[in-house]
């Protein structure tokens, strides 16, 4: 067939648009020249050891890191609690609730940013890391319930009521029966919620306190003057980290998954 | 009585938490840019508490915010209509493709997201900037000896949203041509179709509710952003949220950056009413599972 012919160049076509220019920023990572652009004029790791050597960037980091781990525990918390009200219980409204909780995704980041810090103005409380943090927490909740949610439901009831039965409380139910089922979501969840936070930068600009930048924040920060080889070294490192850690997360899962 | 006794307050303990959340940091602030919305802005950061219409009578009389209404809905419908007739072929040979490795092309599709947005965004530079590889390609064969200018401009704002976006397009449109019943498309040709009729007529609408939904998140994604058109765009490339950002942080005058932000949410408030109106919001829930 020849309209198949064409579909497959064209998927192809496309999926190199969407690789292609991450490619090059990893690709220029490595340029020795001291523009950030074309052309490659040799190999070299010296832009690495700026960043390294960069202290407002390692700071960034360090903020990023703190703040996106942190916001992976309140947001698993909170959604995996939600997912089994949702999931275990029946009650009155649950639809409801349900859109509810999605609310946080359909309202746009900009409005929300604005809204959260006029709240805020009015109390007479400055911007802070636990602004971000409690920010990023309600951003990232409605994926984290989703997640979990979905995997509760294949969690059959039986193995709670067995449990219950055998003279385990609810909180020794959920700790020894449940939790270990749901791991795998609360895990891709924590996970979810961890790249959501590092990559936050729309709501991020108008929340974080002055002077205090996360990895994305500092990169825009840059981009003011032009796009230095540094910002491709952080480029790379932060694509390994987003891409590489739940890669390899999801390939051991498989690894320990098949050994069973 | 029984009513009381029928009240099982343990789903509503366990959902409180986040429930506060939400109450707290979205409906809550939601209100207040209503009621701040109508405070005056008298100096640099400094407003005052009243009820007066002067934001909103700028806002309704000045050909300035008009403009930026109509530019926002202009690039977000060009986005839109963009990635749905680049990201539906791929979607179709996704599901339809007999290849034994499909989940790598799922992956590749996934893998995206998790590339830093800000890297997505600024990657652009490097392919059609003065430095970039089309130009130095070009030059390197020897066809032009100046470089082409191709950024900071709508075009690259343009290309920079499709880039970010199209995945979730993509991933809609495949979600819903994957639950198509595969016997549906060689009855329609056993009943005398034309492939592409077949497609036309029984495909195509099937999977309207994935495309639907794909166009809608990519339309309010890309109308209420402000960062890619800083970074891709030049001065005349500014969306509606670039308004919100330099009304809150520079210009420091909240009272008009909640008369605005008030708007963004309403405008696309009645898009995404428009759509539940006709496809209903079970479908976006399963867009971002």
């Amino acid at each position: 067939m020849r309209a198949w012919g064409l579909i497959r160049i064209y998927t192809v076509a496309v999926y190199i648009f969407m690789f292609a220019p991450i490619a090059v920023v990893l690709l220029l990572a490595f340029n020795s020249s001291q523009f950030g652009g074309f052309p490659m004029e040799g190999f070299s790791l010296r832009w690495f050891y700026r960043l390294y050597e960069n202290e407002a960037i390692v700071r960034a980091f360090k903020t990023s890191f703190l703040l996106g781990l942190l916001t992976a525990l309140f947001a698993t918390t909170l959604g995996v609690l939600a997912s089994l009200a949702l999931v275990r219980y029946k009650f009155r409204g649950k639809d409801w609730i349900t859109t509810f909780l999605i609310t946080p995704v359909l309202v746009p980041e900009t409005v929300l940013a604005v809204g959260v810090l006029i709240f805020l103005r009015w109390l007479s409380i400055p911007r802070s890391f636990a602004l971000l943090l409690l920010g990023h927490t309600v951003i990232a909740l409605p994926f984290v319930v989703l997640v979990v949610q979905a995997r509760l439901v294949g969690i059959k009831k039986e193995y709670e009521e067995a449990a219950r039965s055998l003279g385990a409380n609810p909180v020794q139910t959920f700790m020894q029966v449940t939790l270990p089922l749901l791991l795998p979501a609360v895990f891709a969840g924590a996970l979810f919620a961890f790249t959501i936070s590092f990559d936050n930068i729309t709501a991020t600009v108008f929340w974080r306190p002055s002077g205090s930048e996360t990895v994305p924040t500092q990169i825009f920060a840059m981009l003011k003057t032009s796009v230095s080889p540094e910002i491709n070294a952080l480029g790379f490192v932060m694509i390994v980290i987003t891409v590489g850690v739940p890669l390899m997360a999801g390939g051991l899962a498989r690894y320990f998954s098949r050994k069973k | 009585m029984a009513e009381v006794k029928a009240f099982d307050p343990r789903p509503w303990r366990l959902l409180s938490p986040a429930l506060l959340a939400i109450t707290m940091l979205v409906v809550v602030p939601m209100s207040f840019i209503l009621v701040y919305s109508f405070y005056e802005n008298i100096d640099l950061a400094v407003d005052k508490v009243t009820f007066q219409f002067g934001n909103w009578n700028e806002l309704l009389t000045d050909s300035y915010y008009h403009n930026a209404i109509w530019k926002t809905f202009r690039l977000s419908v060009i986005v839109t209509v963009l990635a749905a007739v680049l990201g539906y072929i791929p979607a179709y040979f996704i599901a339809n493709t007999q290849f034994r490795h499909k989940w790598v092309l799922l992956l590749l599709l996934i893998l995206p997201f998790w590339v830093s947005f800000i890297i997505r965004t600024l990657s652009w530079i490097h392919i059609l900037g003065n430095q970039g590889a089309i130009n130095g390609m070009l030059q390197w064969l020897g066809i032009t000896d100046q470089p082409l200018s191709m950024m900071y401009n709508e075009f690259a704002v343009l290309v920079g949203f499709i880039h970010v976006f199209l995945p979730y397009m993509i991933l809609n449109v495949y979600v819903s041509l994957e639950g198509i019943d595969k016997n549906l498309d060689p009855a329609a040709r056993t009943l005398g179709c034309t492939p592409w009729q077949a497609f036309r007529e029984v495909t195509l609408p099937l999977s309207m509710p994935g495309l639907a939904a794909g166009s809608l998140l990519v339309f309010v994604l890309t109308a209420g952003s402000y960062v890619t058109p800083l970074i891709l765009g030049g001065p005349g490339d500014f969306l509606f949220g670039n308004l919100i950002f330099d009304a809150v942080l520079s210009e420091l005058n909240w009272p008009m950056g909640a008369t605005l932000s008030f708007t963004l949410l309403f405008l696309l408030g009645v898009v995404v009413v428009i759509y539940s109106r006709f496809m209903g919001m079970s479908q976006l829930q399963k867009a971002f599972g």
